[in-house]
């Protein structure tokens, strides 16, 4: 067997390769053969292509995304420790803790294996998390499906949350709240986000970096097997070898053992001091790792790839590069640290191995069998790969959606229409009980876990030693985006940014995570570059940067792409845990309170969901002073109103139905006169809370609220066993909570 | 008199920091034990925790029952070493046969956390003393595998002498036989319970603090021995 060393390809420059079967357009070829001055070898094709792919180069998105960076808002600049382009971001909490924090989308493996697919995603971004240096304390996810009731959906849903439930509870980690879906959209095309978030000393941050010639480059972890490489089987086919062509399952197998094992490996190694960089090996496996070190460092690296542990001994060398074989790491080590990092690898039954060494030159070379197969410029693989400026078109359907308003759909108007508008929007899918998925998590693993779903945000404590706490908070809307990308993706920053007020916290930070179609659709690139503008001024507006996410394109079935679905996750800080706010209605006799100002939404709104299959009209207004000002009214409040709770989908009616059913107490509610009952209860106006407050507190909630310029309005009382809405209808809560729990039951079966 | 309590850590135990934070807050000085451990460091009893020991590969309990500080717990536990595992604990204890019967698969195969509603129904325990014989309790579970099985001669023996330790209430969420949540041996000082007391300790990061009990009961017991 000829190997195909950069000798060899040098002397053989008419070999055709196989370069638009591994996603390389032709221009994109000639600039590899440019850079290096000859054809690729089979193993550089290999390392260009995953590299170069939209993954893991946002080639698309790149231009777009700088303005996270360079719209940085003055007042986060003192907290941003570490922006965009390492594996997270990182933001200082005080008392010397940093948190960082990172959502990323595993959708288009969920689809092909559902339970791996999740899994994998949960145990990819955990390891981003790690390899900023920090311990992973909580994971939330962010779901979405085609209609509930669909086939495809029963197949995929139950393996998603399986898989999800199975690697974080394994990895003993609190699963504390996200979001779950159901849109036509979605149906082929799931969606499958995941977050992490994890906690460091603000000294103790690690970055991917390879400084130092004459440092060691370890490999530790799994050993290296053919998963994730379905890719790298056209390569092996057009070396003819006498193995013939080899097949590849192209979704990863996770093993959250081990990568337990690893982070509790990788903490005592951080913890002694005893890295000068590390990278997670995810996507693109070894290719993305040694590029991206060597890149961000001196500039040389030396592997000798024969060194890599193998799961199957008959691995080529191109499919060592690719493989996407879990649970590893990549370090860079000082030569006298070597012996205690193997120690305490040793100790964990880690296997580990020195690969390489950081060199003085400027090239990553590669050697396999003695025989040179890599020598790249490691930034032309990594970091200066293509960039695209994709052309845009507005959507040609949205002034026809723009037109197609809600207030020409039939509504209800008397008590028992509104309260049969109630009961479907409460057994609706995407407003039902979620308890059937979320039992299948560990909230309570770790043991500082403050809220968890079904609340508006999750929340943990940083650790014993201190009462500060730590809120977050996961939120999208696919159909406020498709009416206006725009306003749309501002609408899931501030729902997300409410759901950290409420909680009682002050949002800090966000991350997002970008699902969208195809980019080279230009109506979605369009849809893209408008949703990233409205992230980018919203965040301005509300003073938090961005500190990291990712970009998901051609989600996608056939030519129809995905509702544009922005999901942005909010950080938020707590001073005192003890303060946090459920939304569930605590006790009897409190009185309840709307904070915000309620106008006539229905464009993209739960109810024309629901009750009319309708997706037209414009989204809710978005106001970020209202936001601001309601948010600090929530802050402000801890230890005056006893419980909050964010309006969005469904509106007040939804969000008082869900409070009433945390709570386990019904309320006595009457709607303001002047405005129509439909309105007051459905519709999804933004910027709006609604409190419970004891009657002697009644007076400090109004000076917080007319200090901030926050319209007040009473509601009525919590307390008994139905929910009165005066004059219109009356229904016990008993009535509202079987409603609210059957319907994952009888779509996806008993649980236990 | 300080007592002190060891929790063993095996690769893949989750809930181990849990337990020694329960231990420190009934008043018991908490000992990390390394399940390579030659030793026992002189602890006084010691807790098995939750968690996926070993990934639950092969069986779970199956692999971590043959690490090298499971022959001390064992010979230990003979003695009369009193010794609670919880959940994976539990499962460790059945596979050491330091307890009888078996840990299965969910009846409907689901990982399952819940606030879970038991009642105390041995009070006389190294790790119940502290509860009133059939006190309620909420205290959280969370397993995939919790699901008790043993023969019909076992189970009714477990019944005449009283060593079913706790039962859910209002069913038994993953089909355990007679609703049994946890057991004790002969001589009362080995229990296995699948729920987590140690995750009900405060109500600030549990849904109650009642299975703070567990913990005192111990501290109370080692006073008193």
């Amino acid at each position: 067997m000829t190997i195909d060393s950069v000798s060899n390809a040098a002397s053989t420059p008419d070999v055709v390769l196989p370069f638009a079967a591994l996603g390389l357009k032709d221009d994109e070829f000639a600039r590899i053969v440019e850079i290096l001055g000859r054809r690729p070898t089979l193993c550089e094709l290999a390392m260009y292509s995953v590299m170069w792919s939209e993954h893991c180069s946002y080639k698309s998105s790149k231009r777009h995304l700088r303005q996270f960076a360079e719209r940085i808002p003055v007042q986060a600049k003192d907290i941003l420790l570490v922006g965009m382009g390492e594996n997270a971001g990182v933001v200082d909490v005080g008392e010397g803790f940093a948190v960082t924090f990172k959502a990323e989308s595993h959708n288009h493996p969920s689809y092909v294996e559902p339970y791996q697919g999740a899994a994998t995603g949960v145990g990819g971004i955990v390891r981003d998390i790690l390899t900023m240096g920090a311990r992973p304390v909580a994971v939330m996810d962010s779901l979405r499906f085609g209609p509930a009731s669909a086939p495809d959906t029963l197949r995929v849903l139950p393996g998603v949350v399986a898989g999800i439930g199975g690697y974080g509870n394994c990895l003993g980690l609190p699963n504390i709240g996200g979001e779950i879906v159901f849109d036509p959209s979605y149906l082929g095309n799931p969606l499958v986000n995941a977050l992490a978030v994890g906690v460091m000393r603000t000294d103790g941050i690690k970055l991917a970096t390879a400084p130092g010639p004459g440092n060691k480059v370890v490999l530790f972890g799994a050993r290296t097997g053919g998963d994730g490489i379905g890719g790298a089987s056209v390569l092996a086919s057009a070396t003819f070898e006498a193995e013939g062509q080899r097949k590849r399952p192209s979704v990863q197998v996770g093993d959250p053992f081990a990568e337990k094992v690893l982070i509790e490996c990788c903490l005592e190694i951080f913890a002694a001091d005893l890295v000068a960089g590390i990278q997670d090996l995810g996507a693109a496996g070894l290719s993305c790792a040694t590029s991206e070190l060597a890149s961000a460092g001196t500039g040389g690296m030396r592997i000798v790839l024969d060194t890599v542990p193998l799961r199957d001994p008959t691995l080529a060398p191109e499919e060592i590069l690719m493989s996407e074989s879990q649970e590893r790491m990549c370090a860079v080590v000082e030569p006298s640290k070597i012996a205690a990092f193997m120690e305490i690898c040793t100790k964990w039954d880690v296997t580990a191995t020195v690969i390489g060494e950081v060199t003085d030159g400027d090239r990553l070379d590669i050697y396999w069998r003695d025989e040179l197969v890599v020598s790249v410029p490691p930034r032309t693989v990594a970091h200066e790969g293509p960039v695209y400026d994709r052309p845009l078109s507005r959507p040609a359907d949205l002034d026809a959606l723009h037109a197609d308003d809600p207030v020409l759909l039939p509504r209800p108007r008397s008590g028992p229409e509104l309260l049969s508008t109630l009961l479907a929007l409460v057994v609706s899918p995407n407003l039902a009980d979620k308890s059937w998925v979320t039992d299948q998590y560990d909230r309570y693993v770790m043991g500082n876990t403050t809220l968890a779903m079904p609340d508006d945000a999750g929340m943990i404590r940083v650790d014993d030693s201190t009462t500060l706490g730590l809120a977050l908070a996961l939120d999208g809307n696919g159909r406020y985006t498709r009416l206006d990308p725009y306003f749309g993706a501002q609408l899931a920053l501030c729902e997300a940014y409410r759901n950290v007020a409420a909680s009682g916290a002050v949002p800090l930070a966000i991350t997002d995570c970008l699902n969208f179609g195809s980019p080279e659709d230009p109506e979605v690139m369009w849809q893209f570059t408008e949703a990233i503008r409205g992230i980018a001024d919203g965040c301005v507006a509300l003073g938090i940067p961005v500190t990291g996410g990712n970009v998901s394109f051609y989600n996608q079935t056939g030519s129809t792409p995905i509702n544009p679905t922005p999901v942005i996750g909010v950080l938020g800080v707590i001073s005192d845990v003890q303060l946090r706010r459920s939304i569930a209605f605590p006790v009897d006799g409190e009185q309840i309170f709307l904070l915000g100002i309620t106008r006539e939404e229905f464009g993209g709104s739960e109810w024309a969901h629901v009750a009319h299959g309708h997706l037209g009209g414009h989204p809710p207004l978005v106001d970020f002073d209202a936001e601001i000002a309601l948010a600090s009214v929530l802050h402000e409040a801890v230890g005056v109103v006893s419980a909050a709770h964010d309006l969005s989908d469904g509106g007040l009616a939804q969000a008082l139905v869900e409070s009433c059913l945390r709570g386990g107490r019904g309320a006595q509610i009457a709607l303001p006169a002047d405005v129509e009952p439909f309105v007051a209860l459905f519709s999804e106006s933004s910027a709006r809370a609604i409190v419970s407050v004891a009657a002697d507190r009644v007076g400090r909630l109004a000076s917080l609220a007319a200090a901030h310029g926050v319209p007040l309005l009473a509601l009525g009382t919590t307390g008994g066993s139905t929910l009165d809405v005066e004059g219109q209808f009356t229904v016990a809560i008993e009535e509202l909570a079987a409603a609210a729990s059957g319907t994952f039951h009888s779509l996806f079966g008993e649980r236990g | 008199m300080t007592v002190s309590v060891g929790v063993v850590t095996f690769p893949g135990s989750l809930d181990d920091r849990d337990a020694l934070r329960a231990i420190a807050a009934a008043g018991a000085e908490p000992i990390s034990l390394w399940h390579k451990d030659p030793s026992l460091h002189g602890v006084d009893a010691v807790v098995l925790p939750g968690g996926f020991s070993y990934g639950d590969y092969l069986r779970c309990g199956a692999i971590a029952r043959f690490s090298p500080v499971m022959d001390l717990i064992i010979a230990g536990a003979r003695e009369g070493l009193p010794v609670l595992g919880i959940c994976n604990g539990f499962q460790v204890l059945c596979e050491a046969h330091l307890l009888p019967g078996a840990l299965m698969r969910n009846a409907r195969l689901h990982f399952t956390c819940l606030d879970q509603a038991l009642s105390i129904e041995n009070a006389e325990t190294a790790w119940t003393n502290g509860y009133a014989q059939g006190s309620r309790v909420v205290i959280p579970i969370k397993n995939g595998e919790g699901r008790f099985v043993a023969s019909q001669a076992t189970l009714d023996e477990l019944e005449a002498e009283g060593r079913v330790v706790a039962r859910y209430l209002g069913g038994a969420p993953n089909g355990s036989m007679r609703d049994i949540a946890g057991i004790t041996n002969e001589r009362g000082n080995v229990v296995g319970l699948m729920p987590h007391p140690e995750h009900a300790i405060d109500p600030l990061t549990g849904p109650s603090s009642d299975g703070m009990t567990f913990f005192t009961s111990i501290v109370k017991a080692l006073i008193a021995a």
